[in-house]
Protein backbone atom coordinates (compact mmCIF):
# COMPACT_ATOMS: atom_id res chain seq x y z
CA UNK A 1 0.00 0.00 0.00
CA UNK A 2 1.36 3.44 -1.09
CA UNK A 3 1.94 5.64 1.72
CA UNK A 4 1.29 9.09 0.97
CA UNK A 5 4.65 12.17 1.18
CA UNK A 6 4.97 14.13 3.78
CA UNK A 7 3.39 17.47 2.87
CA UNK A 8 5.44 20.87 3.35
CA UNK A 9 4.73 22.81 6.87
CA UNK A 10 2.28 25.96 6.93
CA UNK A 11 4.05 27.46 10.28
CA UNK A 12 6.18 26.55 13.47
CA UNK A 13 4.32 23.74 15.13
CA UNK A 14 3.40 21.93 11.58
CA UNK A 15 7.30 21.98 10.62
CA UNK A 16 7.71 20.74 14.28
CA UNK A 17 5.61 17.72 13.57
CA UNK A 18 6.91 16.70 10.15
CA UNK A 19 10.07 17.37 11.48
CA UNK A 20 9.58 15.25 14.19
CA UNK A 21 8.19 12.66 11.91
CA UNK A 22 10.88 13.03 9.40
CA UNK A 23 13.49 12.72 10.96
CA UNK A 24 13.03 11.94 14.64
CA UNK A 25 13.81 15.12 16.22
CA UNK A 26 12.63 15.83 19.68
CA UNK A 27 8.66 17.00 19.79
CA UNK A 28 7.76 20.10 21.88
CA UNK A 29 5.40 19.29 24.43
CA UNK A 30 3.53 22.30 25.01
CA UNK A 31 2.37 25.14 22.03
CA UNK A 32 1.62 28.36 22.29
CA UNK A 33 -2.63 28.61 23.62
CA UNK A 34 -3.05 31.67 21.30
CA UNK A 35 -2.24 29.73 18.15
CA UNK A 36 -5.02 30.07 15.93
CA UNK A 37 -7.36 27.35 16.11
CA UNK A 38 -8.20 26.81 12.50
CA UNK A 39 -5.63 27.88 10.94
CA UNK A 40 -3.41 26.21 8.71
CA UNK A 41 -0.39 25.45 11.34
CA UNK A 42 -2.86 23.89 13.91
CA UNK A 43 -4.85 22.16 11.20
CA UNK A 44 -1.85 20.62 9.29
CA UNK A 45 -0.52 19.85 12.52
CA UNK A 46 -3.35 18.07 13.61
CA UNK A 47 -4.21 16.28 10.41
CA UNK A 48 -0.65 14.51 10.65
CA UNK A 49 -0.79 13.52 13.41
CA UNK A 50 -4.29 11.71 13.12
CA UNK A 51 -2.71 10.12 9.86
CA UNK A 52 -0.84 8.30 11.61
CA UNK A 53 -3.53 6.25 12.63
CA UNK A 54 -4.71 5.68 9.12
CA UNK A 55 -2.01 5.16 6.54
CA UNK A 56 0.66 7.06 7.88
CA UNK A 57 3.05 8.44 5.80
CA UNK A 58 6.40 7.03 3.36
CA UNK A 59 9.29 7.05 5.41
CA UNK A 60 7.59 7.30 8.97
CA UNK A 61 7.94 4.25 11.37
CA UNK A 62 4.28 2.69 11.71
CA UNK A 63 5.27 3.04 15.52
CA UNK A 64 5.13 6.45 16.03
CA UNK A 65 1.22 6.50 15.85
CA UNK A 66 2.05 6.01 19.58
CA UNK A 67 4.75 7.73 20.22
CA UNK A 68 3.89 9.42 23.39
CA UNK A 69 5.19 13.05 22.55
CA UNK A 70 3.64 13.12 19.58
CA UNK A 71 0.12 11.85 21.29
CA UNK A 72 0.84 14.25 23.99
CA UNK A 73 1.07 17.64 20.99
CA UNK A 74 -1.91 16.25 20.03
CA UNK A 75 -3.61 16.61 23.03
CA UNK A 76 -2.93 19.86 23.13
CA UNK A 77 -4.19 21.09 20.01
CA UNK A 78 -7.36 18.85 19.92
CA UNK A 79 -7.43 20.86 23.51
CA UNK A 80 -7.50 24.65 21.29
CA UNK A 81 -9.52 23.16 18.76
CA UNK A 82 -11.87 21.33 20.29
CA UNK A 83 -12.56 24.55 22.88
CA UNK A 84 -13.09 26.92 19.84
CA UNK A 85 -15.22 24.92 18.18
CA UNK A 86 -17.60 24.25 21.25
CA UNK A 87 -17.43 27.96 22.03
CA UNK A 88 -18.71 28.33 18.93
CA UNK A 89 -22.00 25.94 19.37
CA UNK A 90 -24.32 26.34 21.24
CA UNK A 91 -25.04 23.25 23.72
CA UNK A 92 -28.62 21.03 23.21
CA UNK A 93 -30.20 17.83 23.86
CA UNK A 94 -32.87 17.78 22.06
CA UNK A 95 -31.66 15.46 19.16
CA UNK A 96 -34.99 14.93 17.13
CA UNK A 97 -35.25 18.69 17.09
CA UNK A 98 -31.84 18.81 15.83
CA UNK A 99 -32.70 16.18 13.17
CA UNK A 100 -36.07 18.46 11.88
CA UNK A 101 -33.75 21.24 11.48
CA UNK A 102 -31.37 19.43 9.21
CA UNK A 103 -33.80 17.90 7.26
CA UNK A 104 -35.42 20.87 6.43
CA UNK A 105 -34.24 22.67 3.17
CA UNK A 106 -35.83 26.12 2.47
CA UNK A 107 -36.44 26.96 -0.77
CA UNK A 108 -33.78 30.15 -1.01
CA UNK A 109 -30.81 27.49 -0.10
CA UNK A 110 -27.50 27.94 -1.18
CA UNK A 111 -24.14 26.67 -0.66
CA UNK A 112 -21.37 24.93 -2.99
CA UNK A 113 -23.53 22.47 -3.97
CA UNK A 114 -25.78 24.65 -5.80
CA UNK A 115 -23.43 26.80 -7.26
CA UNK A 116 -22.00 24.02 -8.95
CA UNK A 117 -25.40 23.11 -10.29
CA UNK A 118 -26.04 26.27 -11.69
CA UNK A 119 -23.38 27.88 -12.81
CA UNK A 120 -19.67 25.80 -11.42
CA UNK A 121 -17.21 25.74 -14.43
CA UNK A 122 -15.02 22.62 -14.89
CA UNK A 123 -12.72 24.13 -12.91
CA UNK A 124 -14.25 24.57 -9.74
CA UNK A 125 -15.48 21.25 -9.76
CA UNK A 126 -12.21 19.67 -9.95
CA UNK A 127 -11.50 22.05 -6.93
CA UNK A 128 -13.93 20.67 -4.76
CA UNK A 129 -12.95 17.16 -5.96
CA UNK A 130 -9.69 17.77 -4.42
CA UNK A 131 -10.91 19.30 -1.78
CA UNK A 132 -13.06 16.23 -1.12
CA UNK A 133 -11.01 13.95 -1.40
CA UNK A 134 -9.03 13.99 1.72
CA UNK A 135 -12.26 12.44 3.22
CA UNK A 136 -13.56 10.89 0.18
CA UNK A 137 -10.28 8.68 -0.49
CA UNK A 138 -10.93 7.64 3.30
CA UNK A 139 -14.74 7.94 3.30
CA UNK A 140 -16.27 5.51 5.96
CA UNK A 141 -13.02 5.28 8.17
CA UNK A 142 -13.27 7.84 10.97
CA UNK A 143 -17.00 6.37 11.56
CA UNK A 144 -15.35 3.00 11.55
CA UNK A 145 -13.33 3.73 14.68
CA UNK A 146 -16.70 4.09 16.54
CA UNK A 147 -17.70 0.76 15.97
CA UNK A 148 -15.90 -1.27 19.12
CA UNK A 149 -16.95 1.44 21.06
CA UNK A 150 -21.23 1.51 20.61
CA UNK A 151 -22.92 -1.88 21.62
CA UNK A 152 -26.36 -3.45 20.71
CA UNK A 153 -28.81 -2.28 17.94
CA UNK A 154 -26.81 0.99 17.50
CA UNK A 155 -23.76 -0.73 17.13
CA UNK A 156 -25.66 -3.15 14.20
CA UNK A 157 -26.97 -0.21 12.80
CA UNK A 158 -23.78 1.82 12.24
CA UNK A 159 -22.37 -1.52 10.70
CA UNK A 160 -25.23 -1.87 8.14
CA UNK A 161 -24.64 1.42 7.11
CA UNK A 162 -20.63 0.83 7.09
CA UNK A 163 -20.86 -2.18 5.15
CA UNK A 164 -22.83 -0.23 1.94
CA UNK A 165 -20.01 2.77 2.64
CA UNK A 166 -17.46 -0.18 1.68
CA UNK A 167 -19.52 -1.56 -1.18
CA UNK A 168 -21.28 -4.69 0.52
CA UNK A 169 -19.06 -6.94 -0.48
CA UNK A 170 -17.93 -5.70 -3.95
CA UNK A 171 -14.51 -4.19 -4.30
CA UNK A 172 -15.67 -2.07 -7.27
CA UNK A 173 -18.54 -0.39 -5.24
CA UNK A 174 -16.48 1.13 -1.84
CA UNK A 175 -17.77 4.54 -2.03
CA UNK A 176 -13.50 5.44 -1.50
CA UNK A 177 -13.02 3.62 -4.89
CA UNK A 178 -15.65 4.80 -6.80
CA UNK A 179 -14.57 8.33 -5.98
CA UNK A 180 -10.88 7.71 -7.31
CA UNK A 181 -12.84 6.77 -10.16
CA UNK A 182 -14.35 10.09 -10.28
CA UNK A 183 -11.06 11.68 -9.49
CA UNK A 184 -9.87 9.74 -12.99
CA UNK A 185 -12.56 10.94 -14.56
CA UNK A 186 -11.92 14.90 -13.75
CA UNK A 187 -7.85 13.79 -15.01
CA UNK A 188 -6.62 13.97 -11.04
CA UNK A 189 -4.19 11.92 -9.64
CA UNK A 190 -6.26 9.74 -7.08
CA UNK A 191 -3.86 8.57 -4.96
CA UNK A 192 -4.67 8.68 -1.66
CA UNK A 193 -3.83 12.13 0.20
CA UNK A 194 -1.93 13.45 -2.86
CA UNK A 195 -3.90 16.83 -3.14
CA UNK A 196 -2.75 17.42 0.81
CA UNK A 197 -0.45 20.75 0.32
CA UNK A 198 -3.01 21.94 -1.63
CA UNK A 199 -5.91 21.58 0.47
CA UNK A 200 -6.52 24.84 3.14
CA UNK A 201 -7.58 24.67 6.89
CA UNK A 202 -11.14 24.64 6.68
CA UNK A 203 -11.12 21.61 4.94
CA UNK A 204 -8.66 19.90 7.04
CA UNK A 205 -11.04 21.15 10.05
CA UNK A 206 -13.79 19.28 8.88
CA UNK A 207 -12.27 15.66 8.64
CA UNK A 208 -9.76 16.72 11.64
CA UNK A 209 -13.36 16.63 13.61
CA UNK A 210 -14.01 13.62 12.55
CA UNK A 211 -10.90 11.78 13.08
CA UNK A 212 -11.27 13.63 16.70
CA UNK A 213 -14.62 12.22 17.56
CA UNK A 214 -13.90 8.94 15.95
CA UNK A 215 -10.51 8.42 18.07
CA UNK A 216 -11.94 9.63 21.41
CA UNK A 217 -14.39 6.80 22.56
CA UNK A 218 -15.43 9.71 25.34
CA UNK A 219 -16.85 11.48 22.06
CA UNK A 220 -18.50 8.91 20.42
CA UNK A 221 -21.72 10.85 20.63
CA UNK A 222 -20.44 13.48 18.93
CA UNK A 223 -19.14 10.92 16.40
CA UNK A 224 -22.64 9.60 15.87
CA UNK A 225 -24.22 12.97 15.82
CA UNK A 226 -21.10 13.71 12.47
CA UNK A 227 -22.14 10.75 10.94
CA UNK A 228 -25.91 11.13 10.93
CA UNK A 229 -25.18 15.21 9.39
CA UNK A 230 -23.71 13.46 6.47
CA UNK A 231 -26.14 10.96 6.18
CA UNK A 232 -28.84 13.08 6.50
CA UNK A 233 -28.03 16.44 4.19
CA UNK A 234 -25.82 14.29 1.42
CA UNK A 235 -28.77 13.07 -0.75
CA UNK A 236 -29.93 16.49 -1.89
CA UNK A 237 -26.31 17.97 -2.47
CA UNK A 238 -25.00 14.50 -4.22
CA UNK A 239 -28.21 15.34 -6.58
CA UNK A 240 -27.13 18.27 -7.40
CA UNK A 241 -23.70 17.83 -7.69
CA UNK A 242 -24.41 14.47 -10.21
CA UNK A 243 -26.26 17.39 -11.93
CA UNK A 244 -23.76 19.91 -12.46
CA UNK A 245 -21.28 16.86 -13.85
CA UNK A 246 -23.70 16.02 -16.03
CA UNK A 247 -24.26 19.33 -17.37
CA UNK A 248 -20.31 19.36 -17.78
CA UNK A 249 -20.58 15.82 -19.74
CA UNK A 250 -18.67 14.25 -16.27
CA UNK A 251 -19.85 10.57 -15.31
CA UNK A 252 -21.60 11.18 -12.24
CA UNK A 253 -21.91 7.67 -10.73
CA UNK A 254 -20.20 8.52 -7.15
CA UNK A 255 -22.80 11.43 -6.41
CA UNK A 256 -25.63 9.18 -8.27
CA UNK A 257 -24.77 6.53 -5.99
CA UNK A 258 -24.92 8.72 -2.75
CA UNK A 259 -28.57 10.13 -3.55
CA UNK A 260 -29.94 6.66 -3.27
CA UNK A 261 -27.10 5.27 -0.85
CA UNK A 262 -27.73 8.25 1.77
CA UNK A 263 -31.75 8.06 0.86
CA UNK A 264 -31.21 4.96 2.89
CA UNK A 265 -28.39 6.21 5.09
CA UNK A 266 -30.49 8.52 6.75
CA UNK A 267 -33.41 6.20 7.57
CA UNK A 268 -30.88 3.79 9.44
CA UNK A 269 -28.88 6.40 11.05
CA UNK A 270 -32.28 7.63 12.68
CA UNK A 271 -34.15 4.43 13.59
CA UNK A 272 -31.23 2.25 13.80
CA UNK A 273 -28.67 4.40 15.18
CA UNK A 274 -29.14 7.37 17.20
CA UNK A 275 -32.83 6.24 18.75
CA UNK A 276 -31.68 3.55 20.13
CA UNK A 277 -28.59 4.93 21.47
CA UNK A 278 -30.03 7.69 22.98
CA UNK A 279 -32.44 5.48 24.19
CA UNK A 280 -29.54 3.24 25.75
CA UNK A 281 -27.76 6.19 26.87
CA UNK A 282 -29.53 9.28 27.33
CA UNK A 283 -26.50 11.39 28.76
CA UNK A 284 -25.23 11.19 25.30
CA UNK A 285 -28.40 13.16 23.64
CA UNK A 286 -25.98 15.95 24.30
CA UNK A 287 -22.91 15.02 23.04
CA UNK A 288 -25.00 13.69 19.89
CA UNK A 289 -26.43 16.97 19.26
CA UNK A 290 -22.83 18.80 19.57
CA UNK A 291 -21.66 16.39 16.85
CA UNK A 292 -24.29 17.57 14.69
CA UNK A 293 -23.82 21.46 15.55
CA UNK A 294 -19.70 21.21 14.84
CA UNK A 295 -20.15 19.58 11.97
CA UNK A 296 -22.50 21.91 10.56
CA UNK A 297 -20.38 24.55 11.43
CA UNK A 298 -17.52 23.30 10.15
CA UNK A 299 -19.42 22.26 6.58
CA UNK A 300 -20.91 26.23 6.74
CA UNK A 301 -17.16 27.67 7.38
CA UNK A 302 -15.89 25.68 4.50
CA UNK A 303 -18.80 26.16 1.88
CA UNK A 304 -18.46 30.11 2.97
CA UNK A 305 -14.46 29.87 2.35
CA UNK A 306 -15.53 28.40 -1.26
CA UNK A 307 -17.79 30.57 -2.39
CA UNK A 308 -15.94 33.55 -1.24
CA UNK A 309 -12.54 32.49 -2.95
CA UNK A 310 -14.77 31.76 -6.15
CA UNK A 311 -16.67 35.18 -5.83
CA UNK A 312 -13.08 36.97 -5.73
CA UNK A 313 -12.45 35.16 -8.72
CA UNK A 314 -9.81 33.26 -6.76
CA UNK A 315 -8.65 29.62 -6.43
CA UNK A 316 -9.98 27.93 -3.45
CA UNK A 317 -6.67 26.02 -3.41
CA UNK A 318 -3.33 26.24 -2.02
CA UNK A 319 -1.97 25.55 -4.81
CA UNK A 320 -4.12 26.51 -8.23
CA UNK A 321 -4.64 23.32 -10.80
CA UNK A 322 -3.28 23.72 -14.35
CA UNK A 323 -6.72 24.35 -15.61
CA UNK A 324 -7.71 27.32 -13.75
CA UNK A 325 -8.32 30.26 -15.42
CA UNK A 326 -5.11 31.96 -15.39
CA UNK A 327 -6.21 34.74 -12.88
CA UNK A 328 -6.79 32.68 -10.01
CA UNK A 329 -3.06 31.74 -10.09
CA UNK A 330 -2.38 35.09 -9.05
CA UNK B 1 -41.71 -25.01 8.92
CA UNK B 2 -41.98 -21.70 9.51
CA UNK B 3 -39.13 -19.22 7.81
CA UNK B 4 -37.83 -16.55 8.70
CA UNK B 5 -40.23 -13.21 7.17
CA UNK B 6 -38.58 -10.47 4.74
CA UNK B 7 -38.82 -7.61 6.70
CA UNK B 8 -40.72 -4.41 5.43
CA UNK B 9 -40.50 -1.26 7.31
CA UNK B 10 -43.11 1.51 6.41
CA UNK B 11 -41.74 4.65 8.14
CA UNK B 12 -44.70 6.46 7.09
CA UNK B 13 -42.91 9.83 6.44
CA UNK B 14 -40.74 8.68 4.01
CA UNK B 15 -39.67 5.68 2.24
CA UNK B 16 -40.67 2.03 2.71
CA UNK B 17 -37.59 -0.04 3.83
CA UNK B 18 -36.74 -3.60 2.62
CA UNK B 19 -34.12 -5.71 3.83
CA UNK B 20 -31.91 -7.42 1.67
CA UNK B 21 -30.95 -7.60 -1.92
CA UNK B 22 -34.32 -7.27 -4.17
CA UNK B 23 -35.60 -7.57 -7.70
CA UNK B 24 -38.15 -5.04 -8.27
CA UNK B 25 -40.56 -5.45 -10.66
CA UNK B 26 -42.25 -2.17 -12.58
CA UNK B 27 -45.00 -1.53 -14.65
CA UNK B 28 -43.61 -1.87 -18.04
CA UNK B 29 -42.02 -5.62 -17.21
CA UNK B 30 -38.53 -4.49 -16.55
CA UNK B 31 -36.61 -5.65 -13.61
CA UNK B 32 -34.26 -3.45 -11.41
CA UNK B 33 -31.93 -4.87 -8.72
CA UNK B 34 -30.57 -3.92 -5.55
CA UNK B 35 -27.90 -5.37 -3.97
CA UNK B 36 -28.13 -2.87 -0.66
CA UNK B 37 -28.34 -4.65 2.99
CA UNK B 38 -31.60 -2.49 2.77
CA UNK B 39 -33.09 -0.95 0.11
CA UNK B 40 -35.74 2.72 0.57
CA UNK B 41 -38.35 2.31 -2.07
CA UNK B 42 -40.53 5.53 -2.73
CA UNK B 43 -44.19 5.77 -1.78
CA UNK B 44 -44.61 9.52 -1.78
CA UNK B 45 -44.20 9.50 -5.85
CA UNK B 46 -42.40 12.44 -5.76
CA UNK B 47 -39.00 10.95 -6.44
CA UNK B 48 -36.77 11.34 -9.73
CA UNK B 49 -34.86 7.96 -9.55
CA UNK B 50 -38.29 5.60 -9.47
CA UNK B 51 -38.32 3.24 -7.64
CA UNK B 52 -35.92 3.85 -5.28
CA UNK B 53 -36.34 7.18 -2.52
CA UNK B 54 -34.36 10.07 -3.10
CA UNK B 55 -35.81 12.19 -0.63
CA UNK B 56 -37.86 14.46 -2.46
CA UNK B 57 -40.98 13.49 0.29
CA UNK B 58 -38.77 16.03 2.45
CA UNK B 59 -40.09 18.91 0.17
CA UNK B 60 -43.14 20.24 1.37
CA UNK B 61 -46.32 21.52 -1.44
CA UNK B 62 -45.28 25.17 -2.65
CA UNK B 63 -41.65 24.90 -2.11
CA UNK B 64 -38.96 24.71 -5.00
CA UNK B 65 -39.33 21.25 -5.91
CA UNK B 66 -34.89 21.38 -6.32
CA UNK B 67 -33.20 22.97 -3.81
Amino acid sequence: MAEPALPTPRGEVSEAVIDALAADRPVPSTVDRALDPYGEDLQLALYCLYELHYRGFAGVDAEREWDLALLTLRRELEEIFLGAVRAECPAGADVDAEIEGLLDEPPDAWGVSHHLRRHGELWQLREYVVHRSLYHLKEADPQAFVIPRLEGAAKAGVVTVEHDEYGAGDPRRVHAQLFADLMQALDLCADYGHHLDAVPAPVLAEVNFMSFAGLHRRWRGALVGQFAVVELTSSPGSDRLAKALRRLGVDAEFYDEHVEADAVHEQLVRRDVIAPLVAAEPALAADVVFGMRASTMLGDRFGEFLLDRWAAGRSSLRTPLPDAPLAVHR
Amino acid sequence: MQRDARRVVVTGDGPVLVTGPVEIEMPDGATVRSDRPVTALCVCGRTRRRPFCDTSHRRRAGRARNG
